[in-house]
């Protein structure tokens, strides 16, 4: 699938959730599913800054794609990451990089995008961007 | 004084009637800022609509009355505080800036090379960081008073901090973490019998306690406007008279001089030589309102009236399972911190807001403190007067509906 299609996918499913706490359940239940970092990656070299919560991410270039693992000592920050990491891992470098993130706004999470929101969901988009440049860049 | 009538003062506050993801906005952040009365949201306005000039400069007549409007809220402040005169207020941009005046004009002069200044384990950051860059530029230290674990000060080790390189103390009158009251007086009396002057950062406390300078015999106080009901932008650094007349000004500017010539330039009179440029004028001239309407209530009747909604709350709190209160001192005002075993605070932060409940997560800009108790932040209720013991309901279930969803 492309990133626009997991796109749709998304808001599509959280079409179904009524009220926020259903919303906010299905992200928890996400963050449970997230391809988790390595622990000998969890430093100070993968953390996100601009989180309230700790968020490790890493990248890794497989077969001209870039792979995402991840984690957070939040329950619902990894369950944002783990949106994010859904969205965006396994994609060429350059897909990532010019990816037009709509999705965060139609499932009713733009709060998140704000630069105030300690979370830091702008960060990590910020983050897995840049990664995905680096990344394209050396292959 | 007035009487204390939560309901006539919930309608003087107009933003406590809306809404906030569908529920009735429960605001228990006043720790980070208070809300505002109708008097002081009134006065902005009229301000603007009445009176808008620049003040101390225009023989014009709009110019005088914003001029005798803002020299009257120095008036108020140095009563609220029994200052001996007005000219030892000086109108600041918060208490950030109050801090730095002082580290600025009193830390570059007075104190040097291997020199000691005393700050305690409990500090915001903007009680840490100008001491932090006055000690890079002159090469003076930073000594920490001791914290004990239910976050109370250790007055014996504050005591043996002392020494002939002390050249000035600084702590927070309340902790905006914990909540801790610290025994200022006694502080100041122990500092003064070195011969050390001492800024008390009264940040969180001048909205929930009296404070009488004089009383304190303080030598320097800080606070902010916006934490008292009043405008954001305006603060107060109160000083010595003797002191403040013996530092050089803060910043070059207009209002702050006397006499300018390319050769020299003399300095204006106290308060004006630490008060370069336009001030934030409608926030100075409103300040006043918020101090009215404070005396109007009645500060004993205030901190009475907090301190019941405090204890009440840390009761309904302790019976959350697995919630571990932050600061558990004998004296406390106003604020609440704790954590749940194995959640986040964020993610409790992020659930009561969806249930409109307003609080702070994270390590409130004293990230010491929170290294003290090996912890990533807490979550923060802090009090304002008001707040009602309904919302404290509220607060606690919210915290237990969290938790089920977290766990």
């Amino acid at each position: 699938m492309t990133i626009n299609e997991i796109q749709d996918e998304l808001i599509e499913d959280f079409a179904f959730y009524q009220d926020w706490m259903e919303k906010y359940e299905y992200i928890i239940q996400l963050g449970k599913e997230v391809p988790l970092i390595k622990e000998e990656y969890k430093t100070d070299d993968y953390i996100i800054k601009g989180c309230q919560s700790k968020v490790w991410l890493y990248p890794e270039l497989r077969d001209g794609k870039v792979y995402f693992t991840a984690d957070s000592d939040a329950i619902i920050t990894k369950g944002l990451v783990s949106l994010m990491v859904k969205v965006l891992s396994g994609h060429p470098a350059q897909e990532i990089a010019k990816a037009d993130l709509y999705f965060i706004d139609q499932i009713g999470l733009k709060e998140h995008l704000s630069p105030t929101r300690a979370n830091g969901l702008l960060s990590m988009v910020k983050q897995m961007k840049l990664y995905a440049l680096a990344l394209g860049a050396k292959s | 004084m007035g009487t204390f009538d939560i309901l006539n003062i919930r309608n003087d506050f107009p933003i406590l009637g809306r809404q906030v993801n569908g529920k009735p906005l429960i605001y228990l952040d006043n720790g980070a800022t208070t809300h505002k009365p109708k008097q002081v949201i009134d006065a902005v306005v009229r301000y603007y609509a009445d009176m808008n000039s620049n003040v101390h400069r225009g023989v014009h007549y709009l110019s005088q009355i914003s001029t005798d409007a803002f020299e009257i809220t120095r008036r108020k402040v140095q009563a609220f505080i029994n200052a001996a005169h007005d000219h030892e207020v000086i109108i600041t941009k918060g208490t950030t800036e109050a801090i730095n005046i002082v580290a600025a004009c009193y830390g570059r002069p007075f104190i040097g090379k291997d020199d000691e200044i005393i700050i305690s384990a409990m500090e915001h950051h903007s009680n840490i960081v100008p001491w932090q860059m006055l000690c890079e530029e002159k090469g003076c230290k930073l000594r920490i008073i001791p914290m004990n674990e239910r976050g109370e000060l250790d007055l014996d080790g504050y005591r043996s901090l002392f020494s002939e390189r002390t050249k000035l103390v600084s702590f927070t009158y309340v902790s905006n973490a914990l909540g801790t009251v610290n025994p200022v007086k006694e502080m100041i009396d122990i500092a003064h019998r070195y011969n050390v002057p001492v800024l008390v950062d009264g940040a969180q406390a001048i909205q929930h306690l009296a404070v009488d300078v004089r009383a304190l015999d303080v030598d320097f106080f800080a606070f902010s406007g916006h934490k008292m009901y009043g405008p954001t932008g305006v603060g107060v650094l109160y000083g010595k008279e003797e002191l403040l007349n013996k530092m050089p000004p803060y910043q070059g500017g207009g209002d702050m001089i006397k006499d300018v010539t390319f050769e020299k330039t003399t300095y204006n009179e106290l308060p004006f030589k630490f008060e370069a440029g336009t001030p934030n004028i409608e926030a100075g001239i409103c300040l006043a309102e918020a101090i009215d309407y404070i005396n109007s209530i009645g500060l004993d009747a205030i901190k009475e009236y907090e301190d019941g909604l405090l204890a009440y709350a840390t009761e309904q709190l302790a019976r959350v399972e697995g919630l571990r209160f932050i600061g558990t001192a004998a004296h406390k005002s106003s604020v609440i911190s704790f954590v749940v075993d194995g959640i986040h605070p964020y993610d409790i932060g992020v659930i009561l807001d969806k249930l409109g409940i307003a609080v702070r997560t994270g390590h409130h800009c004293a990230q010491p403190v929170m290294d003290g108790f090996q912890i990533p932040g807490t979550v923060r209720a802090s009090l304002a007067m008001y707040n009602t013991a309904e919302e404290i309901d509220a607060l606690t279930s919210g915290v237990e509906r969290a938790v089920r969803m977290l766990k």
